[in-house]
């Protein structure tokens, strides 16, 4: 069932669940800290509705600054107002940041050590019908291996507001992953949310096998989830807002309890949740592990949905992930 | 605002950016590392900027107030630890750990390692764009500080100078002047060869830049330059800086080659032999190229 201590949304399984764009989350929590804060600034690099950047470059303009189409400026602009007190933040499609700034933000951010927080928009293929090249896929793997940087995937847009506001207050690069579609709410005001934690959002008597999910993603796992309790399969599943640093305590005492893992992400499956918690449990505690994601593929145009089902992400595919790694344990 | 030099201080300045040329020498020996030209060539600049242009305290490197120097082409980090050295940020004596493990004198400048780095740099074209954010910020604050970003002709080939230049044309950015170190030379041979940037005046003009140009290794046409500079509200000016890599050693002046490798580890062309090149190299300078006898050091 879903974990009451969560307060998540109580209307989460119903057809006709509120959804909404994580990226609107970007834009409510940006123009909160602008409010709050005088030294918040924001640079877009021609994507600011979009991204939803518009409602703080309306409030504040002299506190915006658009970069027109050159994100490596961006980045780099961005940098020269971190260390200088300012706490910018950059957003542009994942692709183009951190994908096409990728050096720009290693050098004059990470390494650098500059107060600037990147907002990657259209991660996933849930992007759509803008196709392959616009859906980012591989940000979370080339994000994570920063030393130092934090990474956050919001499963919501409620979650996503609370991951903006979070980033201001923290000393140093962030990476926030969000996303295009409407997608279902599943938190609500009252849910924890923490930069370092990872929460239970599905919880059984006796469960045999823990999902770790992330993103918009948790909402097919949770579906998943439920219909495996029919089958009489009972898991658990966490949603892993926060991909670095990974919640070590979190995660491994769920896999005391079950002893498999299956990884759920609209990512490819090399490098991103999959690989974060591969390196976590190779180390601390061997276990299987079956990977949801892109397989070492590009996607396509298309409606969100379809997309899902046709690459293999929906929550079909999750179900049987979870047969699969049941059937691997004691091997 | 930055004063006329006059001729006691200028004769002054020509002794320290000549005792700069020699650290630098000396340094890069015992780094076995790094490169030659750009830091002799930027000597004069450097000089003018450390003892006599910029709004700064060797003592109190994070002065709010302070102006700021950002040197975009990272790998000229020599002539910048040499001058900082020589100004009191840090013991003469620690240049000699220039690449060294445990050093705060990285092989290209790491912000959070050297108080008074203002950035971190090496990858280049990104120095103007960093330069950029810091004029914003201080624009923000209401600062008077003034922000300089020297820059290298070749990385005028990246794309991310000109998306920089373009930003500044637009937003007026009227606290930062960027130098560029005109040389002639990178790392595959001279500029205008491998790929070219004439005119680069026309280049910053259509972006609506201010553009100066000055004898980059002649101090008081330099300071004179950034006088002028200082002087301009409408535009972001640019001085391109004409100089001489390998400035102070015949053996090295306008050679690519000494681009990027120190003293006395190749034979180059031209060049005494190998374990030689240091001790002529310091020689033409405590002589300033045969021209004087020198009684100092």
């Amino acid at each position: 069932m879903l974990n009451p201590d969560l307060k998540l949304n109580p209307k989460l399984f119903d057809p006709d669940v509120e959804v909404k764009p994580t990226r609107h989350g970007y834009g409510d929590g940006l123009l909160e800290l602008g409010e709050q804060n005088p030294n918040v600034v924001a640079l877009s690099a021609d994507l600011t509705e979009s991204t939803q950047a518009h409602k703080f470059a309306e409030k504040f303009p002299d506190r915006f600054f658009e970069c027109g189409v050159a994100e490596q400026n961006m980045a780099a602009i961005a940098a020269g107002l971190g260390v200088s007190g300012k706490i910018p933040f950059i957003s542009s499609y994942a692709v183009f940041s951190p994908g096409k700034n990728w050096e720009t933000i290693r050098t004059t951010i990470i390494y650098n050590h500059a107060n600037v927080k990147i907002a990657g928009h259209h991660a996933g293929i849930m992007t759509g019908p803008d196709g392959a090249t616009h859906q980012a896929t591989e940000d979370i793997a080339i994000t994570r291996c920063w030393p130092g940087i934090k990474v956050i995937a919001p499963c919501d847009s409620i979650e996503a507001k609370k991951a903006t506001i979070a980033a201001a207050s923290i000393d140093g690069p962030i990476y926030l992953r969000f996303t295009r579609d409407k997608t279902p709410t599943m938190t609500t005001q009252d849910s924890p949310f923490e930069i370092g934690r990872t929460f239970e959002f599905w919880i059984s008597d006796k469960p045999v096998a823990t999902i770790f999910s992330t993103g918009y993603m948790t909402y097919y796992a949770l579906l998943a989830a439920k219909e495996l309790e029919q089958e009489n399969i009972s898991i658990n599943v966490a949603n892993v807002a926060s991909i670095k640093p990974i919640d070590e305590q979190t995660i491994l005492s769920l896999i005391d309890k079950t002893g498999a893992a299956v990884t759920v992400e609209d990512h490819q499956v090399t490098g991103g949740l999959g690989g974060a918690l591969a390196e976590l449990l190779a180390k601390k505690k061997p276990t299987p592990i079956e990977f949801v994601g892109l397989q070492d593929t590009f996607a396509e145009s298309g409606k969100p949905l379809e997309l899902i089902e046709k690459y293999g992400m929906g929550k079909g595919s999750i179900k049987e992930a979870v047969k699969k790694v049941i059937s691997r344990k004691d091997l | 605002m930055v004063d006329e030099l006059h001729e006691k201080k200028l004769k002054d300045l020509e002794i320290k950016a000549n005792r700069i040329r020699q650290l630098i020498i000396e340094t890069l020996v015992a780094a076995g590392s790094g490169h030659s030209a750009g830091p002799l060539g930027m000597a004069d600049i450097f000089t003018a900027f450390y003892f006599h242009i910029l709004n700064h305290d060797p003592k109190n490197p994070f002065f709010e107030d302070r102006d700021r120097l950002v040197l975009s082409n990272g790998h000229i980090c020599p002539v910048r630890y040499a001058t900082m050295a020589l100004a009191g940020y840090f013991p003469v004596e620690e240049l000699k750990t220039l690449r060294k493990l445990n050093s705060r004198l990285q092989g290209h400048p790491h912000r959070t390692s050297l108080p008074g780095v203002e950035t971190t740099s090496g990858p280049l074209g990104e120095g103007i764009s960093q330069s950029i954010g810091m004029a914003l910020a201080a624009r923000l604050n209401n600062k008077k500080y003034h922000i300089y970003c020297i820059a290298s002709d070749g990385e005028q080939q990246e794309g991310n100078t000109w998306e920089a230049v373009m930003f500044a044309g637009k937003d007026k950015i009227n606290n930062l002047t960027v130098v560029i170190d005109r040389n002639n030379i990178q790392i595959d041979g001279f500029t205008e060869n491998v790929m070219p940037l004439e005119s680069l005046k026309a280049k910053y003009e259509a972006f609506n830049w201010e553009v100066l140009e000055a004898d980059g290794n002649n101090i008081r046409a330099f300071v004179d330059a950034v006088r002028e500079a200082r002087a301009v509200f409408e535009k972001p000016t640019v001085i391109i800086a004409h100089t001489i890599p390998g400035k102070g050693v015949d053996f090295m002046e306008n050679r690519f080659e000494w681009h990027g490798i120190p003293p006395d580890t190749q034979e180059v062309k031209g060049a005494p032999p190998k374990g030689e090149q240091a001790k002529k190299a310091l020689e033409e300078l405590k002589t300033l190229q045969g021209k004087v006898e020198s009684e100092h050091q």
